[in-house]
C-alpha cells in the first residue's frame, strides 16, 4: 500500500475522536431530564375535582376559560413545595390567578399547611390519588402549568419555581397572554 | 486540622505526580539516567501522600466532622461504622479520591514490576501514568475537593443514597475502579512504545498481564454491579442497558479484544498497530464512562450530582489524552505497518481477527445506542431515548458468530491451520454437541420454547463442550504417560471460555423463560405462578437503625409442600427520606423466586411483583468463572521469570541491537 494512503487511514481515528468530543462538548449545556411536555399548545385535559374546602362542590375545565391561570400541583408533604411557596405568594400579590391541585395528600394536613404558610391560591382542588392529574402528565410535585384563557396549555415547569424563574419567565408570560386574550 | 492535612497531602501527591511525569518522559527523551531514576520514587511518594489524604477523608467520615461539607452531606452517625468507611466513595468527590488511590496503587505496582524492563521504557510508562494522575489530581483539587470546609458547621449530617447502603457498596466500586483504572496501564505501555517507536513481541508480553489483570477486575466489578441491581433495585432484572452500565461494558469489550490481539502480537509479532489502538481505545472508553457519569449529559440511575464545570474539565482531560495519544499513533503507527508475519485465511490469526472485529462491532453498537440520544439532542432533532429492545436486537446477533468462533479458534494453528487437524480436535465435542442439540430441539418442541431459547442453549452448549477439549485432551495424554503440560495460560483460557458458555446459557434461559407478573393482593390471598403458590400472609411495620418501613410475609408452596417463607420489605430512610424496595429472593441453581412489594392500592391491597427467574444465577456464576480463568492465565510463569535473565538493553555502549532477543521467546 502506498505510504500516503497509510497515513490517511491512521488519520481517521483522530478525526472521529475530535468530532465526537465536539458533540460531547455541545451536549454539556443540555439537561437530559427536562422533557418537553407534549401538552404545550394543546387544549387542557379533563379536570373535574372537588374543592379542598368544600368537597361537595366540583371545579371543572371551564375554570380556565376567560383568564390566564397558573395550575400548580403541590402537597403538604412535599419539601420542594415549601421552597416555591414564597414565589407563589409573590405571584399572587402580582395578581396572578393560581389554581392549586393538592396531590396525594390528606385534606386536614393540606388545610393546615395553607393556614400556617399563607394561601397563594385563588382556588384549591383535591386530587386524593393523583388519578386526574396523571392526564396532565404529572407524576410528582411540584409542577406548574400556565394555561391560557382558551384553556390552552402554554408552558410547563417541573420542580420548584424560583423567584428568578417567576420574574423572568412565568410572570411575563402571564402578562403577555393576558393582553392577548379577551378581557372579561 | 485533619481536613487541612488531607488537602496538603493531595497537593503534595499532585506535585510528585507532575515530577514523575516530567522526569519520566523528559529523562527518557534525553537519555538522562538520573532523571529517569526519579520516576520510580516519585510514584511511591505519590501513593504515600494519596493514601494519607484518603485516610484523612475516611477519618473525617468516621468521626462525622460536619465542618467539612462533603462529610456533612453524606456521613451520619446513624449509619453503621462499616458504611461510614465505605461511604467515602458513595458520592462524586470521594469516588474521585478512590479513583486516584487506585491509580496510585496501579502506578506503584507498575513501578515495582517494571524494574527488569529497559529503563527508558519503564520510565516512559511511569511518565505517562504520571500525566494521567496529574490530570485527575488537578480535577479533584480544582473542581471536586472533598475537604472544603463549611462555616458554620452543619448541625446534622445528610445520608447516602439509601440504595448504596448495602454490603456490595464496599466491594463493587473498588473492583470496578481497579478495572477501569487498570486499563490506564495498558494505555501507558502502548503510548510509551509509540513514543519510542518500537513495538515488538516483548512489548506485547509486558502489556498482557496488566491488561489481563485489569480485565479480571473489570469483569468482577461488572458482575457485582449486575448482581447488586438484581436484588437491590427491587424491580428484578440484572442488566438494563443503562448508560452507565454500558460505560463499563464498552471498555470490557475492548479489553477482551485487546487480550486476544495481544496474544497475536506476542506470538506472531502481527497486529501491532491495531493492538496499540485498542489499548488507547480501552482507556479512552473508561474516561468516557467517567465523563458520562459525572457530567449529567445522559440520564442514568448512577448519575452523580450534576455540575457542568466538572463535566467540562473531564471532557478536556479526555480530549487532551485521547487526541494526543491518537496523534502519536498517527505519527508512529504507519512505521509498524505489516511487520509481522503473513498468515493464511485458516489460521489462529484470522480467527482472532474475526473475534476482534465482532467484539469491536458489538462495542460500536453499544456505543451508538448510548450516545445516540445525546447526538440527536445536540443536533436539535428532538429528544429520544434508546432502550433495551435496540440493544437486544443489535448487540446479541453480533455475538452469535463469536460463539461459533470461540469453539474452533483455540485449535487452529498459528500462521496456517489445516482442516483435518482442527476436525480431529473437535470431532468428539462436536458429536456430543450434536446429540445435545437434538435433545434440546426435542425439549423445545415439547415445552413450546421460543426459538431464542433453543438458539441460545444450543450455542451455549457448543461453547461449554469445546472449552473442555484442551484440558481433557491434555489430561488424557498425561494419563497415558505422554508428555503434556496443562499450563495455567491454556487452562485459564479454557476456563474463561467455559465461563462464556455458562453466561450464554444463563442469559438465554433467564430472559426467554422468565415470567413476571404484577398482582394486586391483600393479606390472606394467594397467587399461583410457574408451579408455585405464593400466599400473602401478613404485612407489618418494621424498622432498622436508620429506616422505618413495612415488612410483608409470604409463604411459598410447591404443590402441597412448603417451599419457603420470604419477607419483602419497603424501607424509608431518615433523615432524608429516600426509599428502597428490598425484594425477597429465594435463590437456587435451577431458579430464583422473586417477590417484591409495590405500592399500597388502598383497602388493604398491595401491588406485588412476582418473578420466576430460571437459572439466572448462571449469569453471575459464568462471569466469575471467566474472571477465574483470567486470573489463572495471569499466573502463567512466562510473565514472571523472563526478565530475570540478562540485564536488558544497557543504555550506552554496545549490546544487543533493539530488534534482537525479542522474537526469540515466541
Amino acid at each position: 500500500m502506498k505510504r500516503g494512503l497509510r497515513y490517511v487511514i491512521f488519520v481517521v481515528p483522530v478525526l472521529l475522536m475530535v468530532g465526537f468530543l465536539g458533540i460531547l462538548w455541545a451536549g454539556l449545556g443540555h439537561n437530559p431530564s427536562i422533557v418537553p411536555s407534549p401538552l404545550i399548545g394543546k387544549s387542557a385535559p379533563t379536570l373535574i375535582l372537588p374543592r379542598l374546602r368544600h368537597p361537595a362542590q366540583m371545579v371543572n375545565r371551564s375554570y380556565f376559560l376567560g383568564h390566564v391561570t397558573l395550575l400548580n400541583v403541590w402537597a403538604s408533604w412535599c419539601i420542594s413545595c415549601r421552597y416555591e411557596h414564597p414565589t407563589l405568594l409573590w405571584l399572587k400579590r402580582k395578581g396572578v390567578r393560581i389554581l392549586g391541585v393538592d396531590y396525594k395528600d390528606k385534606r386536614t394536613a393540606a388545610l393546615d399547611y395553607l393556614r400556617k404558610n399563607g394561601n397563594p391560591y385563588q382556588e384549591v382542588v383535591f386530587d386524593r390519588r393523583g388519578l386526574t392529574t396523571i392526564n396532565w402528565g404529572v407524576y410528582g410535585t411540584p409542577e406548574t402549568f400556565v394555561v391560557g384563557p382558551h384553556a390552552i396549555i402554554r408552558y410547563k415547569y417541573v420542580g420548584p419555581i424560583s423567584l428568578r424563574v417567576a420574574r423572568r419567565v412565568i410572570y411575563p408570560l402571564v402578562r403577555r397572554l393576558d393582553s392577548d386574550g379577551p378581557s372579561t | 486540622m485533619i481536613a487541612e492535612i488531607g488537602v496538603y497531602a493531595l497537593i503534595l501527591a499532585l506535585l510528585l505526580a507532575l515530577s514523575q511525569s516530567f522526569f519520566g518522559l523528559a529523562g527518557a527523551a534525553t537519555r538522562r539516567l538520573r532523571w529517569m531514576a526519579v520516576a520510580r520514587p516519585a510514584a511511591y511518594g505519590q501513593l504515600f501522600f494519596m493514601a494519607l489524604s484518603y485516610s484523612c477523608l475516611t477519618y473525617l467520615f468516621v468521626i462525622s466532622d460536619y465542618s467539612v461539607r462533603y462529610v456533612a452531606k453524606y456521613s451520619n452517625p446513624l449509619m453503621p461504622f462499616f458504611y461510614r468507611v465505605a461511604g467515602v466513595w458513595g458520592a462524586h468527590e470521594g469516588s474521585m479520591m478512590l479513583w486516584l488511590l487506585v491509580l496510585g496503587i496501579w502506578t506503584v505496582l507498575v513501578a515495582i514490576f517494571s524494574r527488569k524492563l529497559p529503563v527508558e521504557f519503564s520510565s516512559r510508562v511511569l511518565g505517562v501514568l504520571g500525566v494521567i494522575s496529574s490530570g485527575f489530581f488537578l480535577f479533584t483539587l480544582l473542581t471536586s475537593n472533598p475537604f472544603v470546609r463549611m462555616l458554620p458547621p452543619a448541625l446534622h449530617g445528610g445520608t447516602l443514597n439509601p440504595i448504596l447502603e448495602d454490603p456490595l457498596l464496599v466491594i463493587h466500586p473498588p473492583m470496578l475502579y481497579m478495572g477501569y483504572v487498570g486499563l490506564s496501564v495498558a494505555f501507558s505501555f502502548s503510548v510509551a512504545a509509540l513514543i519510542s517507536g518500537r513495538m515488538d513481541a516483548a512489548w506485547a508480553r509486558w502489556t498482557r498481564p496488566w491488561t489481563l489483570a485489569a480485565w479480571v477486575f473489570l469483569t468482577i466489578g461488572i458482575i457485582l454491579g449486575s448482581f447488586w441491581s438484581y436484588y437491590e433495585l427491587g424491580w428484578g432484572g440484572w442488566w438494563f442497558w443503562d448508560p452507565v452500565e454500558n460505560a463499563s461494558f464498552m471498555p470490557w469489550l475492548v479489553a477482551t479484544a485487546l487480550i486476544h490481539s495481544l496474544a497475536v502480537s506476542e506470538k506472531r509479532g502481527a497486529f501491532k498497530s491495531w493492538t496499540a489502538l485498542l489499548a488507547i481505545a480501552g482507556f479512552s472508553l473508561s474516561l468516557l464512562g467517567t465523563f458520562l457519569v459525572r457530567s449529567g449529559v445522559l440520564i442514568s440511575i448512577h448519575a452523580f450530582a450534576l455540575d457542568p464545570k466538572r463535566g467540562m474539565f473531564i471532557l478536556i482531560l479526555l480530549g487532551v489524552m485521547t487526541v494526543l495519544a491518537l496523534i502519536l499513533y498517527l505519527w508512529r503507527a504507519p512505521l509498524l505497518w505489516n511487520t509481522g508475519g503473513g498468515f493464511h485465511f485458516l489460521s489462529r490469526e484470522s480467527f482472532i481477527l474475526f473475534n476482534n472485529v465482532l467484539l469491536i462491532a458489538g462495542c460500536g453498537a453499544v456505543f451508538l445506542g448510548t450516545i445516540y440520544p445525546l447526538f440527536i439532542e445536540v443536533l436539535g432533532l428532538g429528544k429520544i431515548s434508546v432502550g433495551p429492545p435496540y440493544f437486544d436486537h443489535v448487540f446479541i446477533p453480533i455475538m452469535f458468530p463469536l460463539f461459533i468462533l470461540i469453539g474452533i479458534g483455540p485449535f487452529v494453528s498459528w500462521k496456517r491451520g489445516t482442516g483435518s487437524k482442527i476436525w480431529r480436535r473437535i470431532r468428539w465435542p462436536f458429536f456430543f454437541w450434536f446429540l445435545a442439540a437434538l435433545t434440546l430441539i426435542l425439549v423445545a418442541v415439547r415445552q413450546n420454547w421460543p426459538i431464542e431459547t433453543l438458539l441460545g442453549t444450543v450455542f451455549g452448549v457448543w461453547v461449554l463442550l469445546t472449552a473442555l477439549i484442551e484440558p481433557v485432551r491434555r489430561l488424557v495424554l498425561r494419563f497415558r504417560g505422554e508428555p503434556a503440560r496443562l499450563t495455567p495460560s491454556v487452562l485459564g483460557m479454557s476456563i474463561a471460555h467455559f465461563g462464556v458458555g455458562v453466561v450464554v446459557l444463563g442469559i438465554t434461559v433467564s430472559t426467554t423463560l422468565g415470567i413476571w407478573r404484577d398482582m394486586p393482593l391483600k393479606p390472606g390471598q394467594s397467587y399461583q405462578m410457574a408451579g408455585f403458590t405464593y400466599r400473602f400472609d401478613r404485612i407489618r411495620p418494621a424498622r432498622g437503625h436508620n429506616w422505618k418501613g413495612v415488612r410483608a410475609t409470604f409463604s411459598i408452596h410447591q404443590g402441597r409442600s412448603s417451599f419457603a417463607i420470604v419477607h419483602p420489605e419497603k424501607r424509608r430512610f431518615f433523615p432524608d427520606g429516600g426509599t428502597t424496595t428490598n425484594a425477597a429472593i429465594v435463590g437456587g441453581v435451577l431458579h430464583d423466586l422473586f417477590v417484591s412489594l409495590g405500592n399500597p392500592l388502598g383497602k388493604g391491597r398491595w401491588s406485588i411483583r412476582f418473578r420466576y427467574e430460571p437459572m439466572v444465577i448462571l449469569v453471575w456464576l459464568g462471569g466469575l468463572i471467566m474472571a477465574l480463568g483470567g486470573f489463572l492465565a495471569l499466573c502463567d510463569r512466562r510473565y514472571r521469570i523472563r526478565f530475570d535473565e540478562p540485564p536488558y538493553l544497557p543504555l550506552d555502549g554496545p549490546g544487543p541491537s533493539p530488534d534482537s532477543g525479542m522474537e526469540s521467546h515466541s
